[in-house]
């Protein structure tokens, strides 16, 4: 592995691999403190995203590395109209890894093919975002024990939400695990998805009704419903509250169900939520830290 | 109506009724300057109506675009008035600057230099999708 730009570019052995040695990071900070020391990552974020920069950076600086880059276009050589290509050809000098956020899908694989250093996709406008799946992964991972024999209920925009996507596809490699689609009918699933859970013999199931679903649930991964998704007002007034996940609702869920969602949250999870032991997504952003520093070992070939 | 055999070179057989000149602008055959004959609506057993194209030369003709404007075309090898070899064509797995990106929020639709390579990602309905945004064309679509 040379480059992570899709999560189905790690085998399940790859994922285990990331997984475990995340875990040993957690247990053993101190041993990795200085895996890095001398190297350099270049975050080059062509579009603004806080959460996932910092998350990478502090990543590289708990393994002794150090970070360059730049926070959004205009204060790259990119605002002057330089192509990808130039720019991370340019980048591979200077840096020993790059992390690339970019606004055009595609944009992380061309950085890969013109690099001479590992490429990591941070996101890339609404099409793949593998770091997040990592993330995720891990805290099912380590919240659940397991991989295998899950009930994973999807719920609010499934038809937009690109971290859905990729951890339906990544999810669905793993032994009996079912899904439950919940969402409005304006946002189900995308049908080439539900083509693909067909064509591997995947379980799900499709509802409107979040309370319904949620008795035979083993993770609730909750994503936004935003307001531009829909077709009108109306519509969106009426629905909104069906997808907020508030401690009442929880009352129906098994004691030992996970809350997942890969932030920022806005008001589909109402703040009592924040208590339970079920709510997993202060440290699912955690580990999403842990995964990260597991990626930038293998991918700089460090042991 | 009569059109002269010819000699060494190809007949590009079995196109579908009408599609002979996008062929013959996707293969740029008017760089040629042997003889090239399209010929229009000739009757078929199989396709009711076909068209075919010969070229009086022995050139190499471009398969994979062939095999992904239309499978079902044959290319007929003819040395010395002889059918020597008949090819039959396939969907190719890549296909490069045949096929462009319609995804406005693709990087094709931004970067300088970049070529268009589609991929076959679904065999059975020929389906091909960007490698860069994964975005679908479908089979046929250039005809």
């Amino acid at each position: 592995m040379k480059n992570l730009i899709s999560i189905l570019d790690l085998s399940l052995e790859e994922i285990d691999e990331l997984i475990a040695t995340a875990n040993d990071i957690i247990e053993n900070p101190v041993k990795y403190s200085e895996k890095c020391h001398g190297k350099k990552m270049a975050t080059l974020f062509f579009e603004p995203s806080t959460r996932t920069r910092l998350s990478f950076e502090a990543a590289m600086y708990e393994l002794g590395g150090n970070v360059l880059g730049f926070s959004e276009a205009n204060s790259s050589s990119a605002s002057k109209g330089e192509s990808v290509a130039d720019t991370v050809k340019v980048v591979s000098y200077y840096a020993d890894i790059i992390t690339m956020r970019h606004p055009k899908e595609g944009a992380p694989l061309v950085a890969s093919m013109n690099a001479t250093v590992p490429i990591i996709n941070a996101g890339d406008g609404g099409h793949n975002h593998p770091t997040q799946t990592l993330t995720d992964l891990l805290t099912i991972k380590r919240e659940m024990g397991r991989f295998d024999n899950l009930t994973i209920g999807l719920c609010g925009d499934l038809k937009f939400g690109r971290t859905v996507h990729s951890l339906v596809q990544a999810m669905m490699r793993y032994n009996n695990v079912k899904f439950v689609m919940i969402s409005p009918d304006e946002l189900k699933i995308p049908e080439y998805l539900k083509q693909e859970l067909i064509d591997a013999g995947v379980e799900f199931t499709e509802t409107t009704d979040l309370e319904k679903a949620m008795p035979e649930l083993d993770i609730l991964y909750m994503t936004r419903v935003q307001r531009e998704r829909f077709f009108n007002e109306a519509d969106y007034i009426r629905l909104k509250d069906s997808y907020i996940l508030t401690s009442e609702k929880l009352l129906a869920a098994k004691a030992d169900m996970r809350v997942l969602h890969p932030l920022p949250r806005v008001n589909e999870i109402s703040l009592d939520v924040d208590d339970d032991i079920r709510a997993a997504y202060f440290r699912q952003a955690c580990n999403g830290k842990y995964i990260r520093m597991a990626l930038i070992l293998k991918l700089l070939g460090v042991e | 109506m009569h059109i002269d055999e010819i000699k060494n070179g190809l007949v590009l057989d079995h196109i579908k009724a009408g599609k002979s000149m996008k062929i013959y602008n996707y293969l740029e055959l008017d760089k040629l300057d042997c003889v090239v004959a399209i010929i229009k609506n000739v009757s078929s057993k199989k396709m009711g109506k076909k068209d075919i194209i010969k070229i009086d030369a022995e050139i190499e003709v471009d398969v994979d675009i062939l095999g992904y404007i239309d499978p079902g075309i044959t290319v007929d090898v003819i040395k010395d008035g002889k059918l020597v070899e008949k090819r039959h064509l396939e969907l190719p797995e890549k296909v490069c600057n045949v096929i462009h990106c319609k995804n406005p929020r693709c990087i094709t639709s931004t970067e300088q230099g970049l070529q268009q390579m589609f991929k076959l990602t679904d065999k059975a309905n020929g389906i091909y999708r960007c490698i860069y945004c994964e975005s679908k064309a479908k089979h046929g679509s250039l005809l």
